[in-house]
């Protein structure tokens, strides 16, 4: 940040936009797989052929219902549907179904940790369900747009935050904490660049100490944690500078370019802005009924935070490897699988944050598509436990494991790399290495105390790294002194 | 409550409706008469009603999430002006940047 804004603070809200990960869409019974063939996937509701009526996915309801419980938030029953009225070729009917009075969600929280690891609250204001529209395509049609309505109707959640959010790194932190909680609940595969998950930051900037709000944009277009934290901050950088150079800021949309890093106007609010909405006919309010709530309730899965508390009372890991572990559904599964296995907690958090991720992102894979899997890892890890071989072999073993699929205990067997445990062939090791090398015998003898590493390395050298090392270090000390 | 021309030419605007400027006259006569008639509901004393969003007592049906409807892209398509790879074809939309 410039010098001069210390002046200032930033006042900033986000929109997410989750799409749900309902097989079919929010109000018709077409698919809503990624990648079809265009308008395949499009059926007469989405296409709003006269005289269709939308009937509610009951699915979409439950993931809704999911997320105000993770959010803290009071579930509306009745919520009700609300068109919003504008004309867009990606949007057939002429109206988005959407909510207005009456959203699914309303009046939750989430805590966000930052850097610092203080904790800040974030208020939520609702998260109301709505159909998504298609898709244009300009290049190509000579001064016409193409229409792929496949997506039209796909069923998302639009997660709106009180504007309590104050730098671009609140911001990313309170996304991040969103994206964990929309995996966790399995609502959605939150992809961000293929628009699973879509953000749109509300931004506006104040002399620190007042508490007028300023007059705030809507930057949208922003499909990565990083580009949120830079479109924000590109956009307060331009308010401040704005605003101490005369100007006034104008209520608008602002579209983020990720190539430039800047934001430019997008269009004008005057009129897109009127909605028109009002109570959608067609629907009549849907009531949640305690039954259905008890039952959504029950079937809620583990949160971040209660596994990362969880993680550290059970497998006494520390609070670091924790968060780390239970930030990420999978890897933290992964995780416990490795344990069943080993029955070493905190080795197996070693193995997995360290071997098992640096793997994972060398060959640019998820957890689910490691070539090692939990069971197999947690073997080898259970080798180390038990002396069979040590740390520094195990990771030539899990590097032969990753490239052949093979379990540990076949490539410790084929390769012959068990631990020499057995004192008497350890014995007769380090006697062969005294005779062998007579005059450093000699010399350490004679007071040279630092040749006693020299006999370590050629005893580990003659076991060819399987000897205990602990043993080597006490049979040793015994020999030399004779 | 009476309408300016340019409130009714908004009004037009949102709707995607031209209208000709010798209607104006009767236009906004009629829909005087409807604000006439929001403005009379308006002052009913409705503190102790509850808010309705629809006149049915009823809770919405829902379907289960299963994909019923097959690809039918050839017959939806028949009666579109233009299609082109699939995609229904229309004037370049010149609005935003989207």
């Amino acid at each position: 940040m410039d010098s001069n804004n210390s002046n200032w603070e930033a006042v900033i809200g986000l929109e997410i936009h989750v799409q749900l990960s309902t097989k079919s869409k929010l109000f018709s019974g077409a698919s809503t797989d990624f990648g079809a063939l265009p308008n395949t996937q499009a059926c007469n509701i989405d296409l709003a052929m006269p005289g269709v009526l939308p009937v509610l996915n009951e699915e979409v309801l439950k993931m809704a219902v999911k997320l105000g419980i993770a959010l803290n938030a009071n579930i509306n029953s009745p919520t009700s549907f609300a068109r919003k009225n504008y004309f867009y070729p990606d949007s057939p009917k002429g109206y988005q179904i959407s909510q207005m009075d009456k959203p699914i969600v309303e009046d939750g929280y989430l805590d966000i940790e930052l850097e610092d690891e203080t904790v800040k609250r974030i208020g939520i204001t609702r998260a109301h369900l709505e159909e998504d529209a298609g898709k244009s395509l300009h290049e190509d049609f000579e001064g016409q747009s193409g229409i792929d309505l496949n997506r039209a109707g796909t069923p998302l959640i639009e997660i709106v935050s009180e504007p309590e959010i104050s730098t671009p790194a609140e911001a990313v932190a309170y996304l991040k904490s969103i994206h964990s909680i929309i995996r966790y609940l399995d609502i959605s595969d939150g992809n961000m660049a293929e628009g699973s998950m879509r953000c749109d930051a509300n931004v506006s900037v104040r002399k620190k100490g007042t508490t007028e709000l300023g007059t705030r944009t809507e930057t949208k277009n922003v499909n990565s944690f990083r580009f949120v934290e830079k479109a924000i901050q590109y956009e307060i950088n331009r308010q401040i500078n704005e605003i101490e150079s005369g100007k006034k800021i104008t209520q608008e949309t602002r579209l983020y370019d990720s190539q430039a890093n800047t934001t430019r106007p997008m269009r004008s609010k005057e009129y897109a802005n009127d909605y028109r909405y009002f109570p959608e006919p067609d629907l009549l309010p849907v009531i949640l009924e305690k039954e259905f709530l008890k039952f959504v309730e029950e079937s809620m899965p583990e949160l971040p935070n209660e596994k990362r508390y969880r993680f550290k009372k059970n497998y006494e890991l520390n609070d670091y490897d924790a968060k780390l572990l239970a930030a990420d559904k999978e890897l933290a599964d992964f995780f416990e699988e490795v344990v069943k296995k080993s029955n070493s907690p905190k080795l197996s958090a070693n193995w997995v944050m360290g071997e098992f991720l640096a793997e994972l992102n060398k060959n640019n894979l998820s957890t689910k598509e490691s070539k090692v899997s939990a069971k197999q890892l947690g073997t080898l890890i259970a080798r180390i436990e038990d002396s069979t071989i040590s740390g520094k072999i195990a990771k030539d073993v899990f590097e032969k494991m990753w490239s052949s699929s093979k379990g540990a205990d076949e490539i410790i067997k084929e390769e012959g790399l068990q631990q020499v445990t057995d004192l008497s062939e350890i014995v007769s090791m380090v006697e062969k290495v005294i005779n062998d090398n007579p005059d450093q015998h000699k010399k350490f003898l004679s007071g040279k105390d630092r040749l006693f590493g020299f006999f370590v390395g050629q005893v580990m050298k003659e076991s060819k790294g399987k000897a205990n090392p602990n043993q080597v270090n006490e049979v040793l000390k015994d020999k030399l002194k004779k | 409550m009476s309408l300016s021309d340019k409130e009714l030419k908004e009004i037009a605007y949102l709707a995607r409706i031209n209208i000709d400027k010798k209607d104006f006259p009767a236009l906004k006569a009629e829909l005087d008469q409807i604000l006439n008639l929001f403005d009379k509901l308006n002052s009913a004393d409705t503190d102790k009603v509850e808010a309705m969003s629809h006149p049915l007592n009823l809770s919405q049906p829902t379907r289960k999430d299963v994909v019923t409807e097959p690809d039918q892209r050839s017959k939806l398509q028949a009666s579109a002006p233009l299609v082109k790879s699939g995609l229904f074809i229309v004037p370049k939309v010149i609005e935003g940047e989207n």
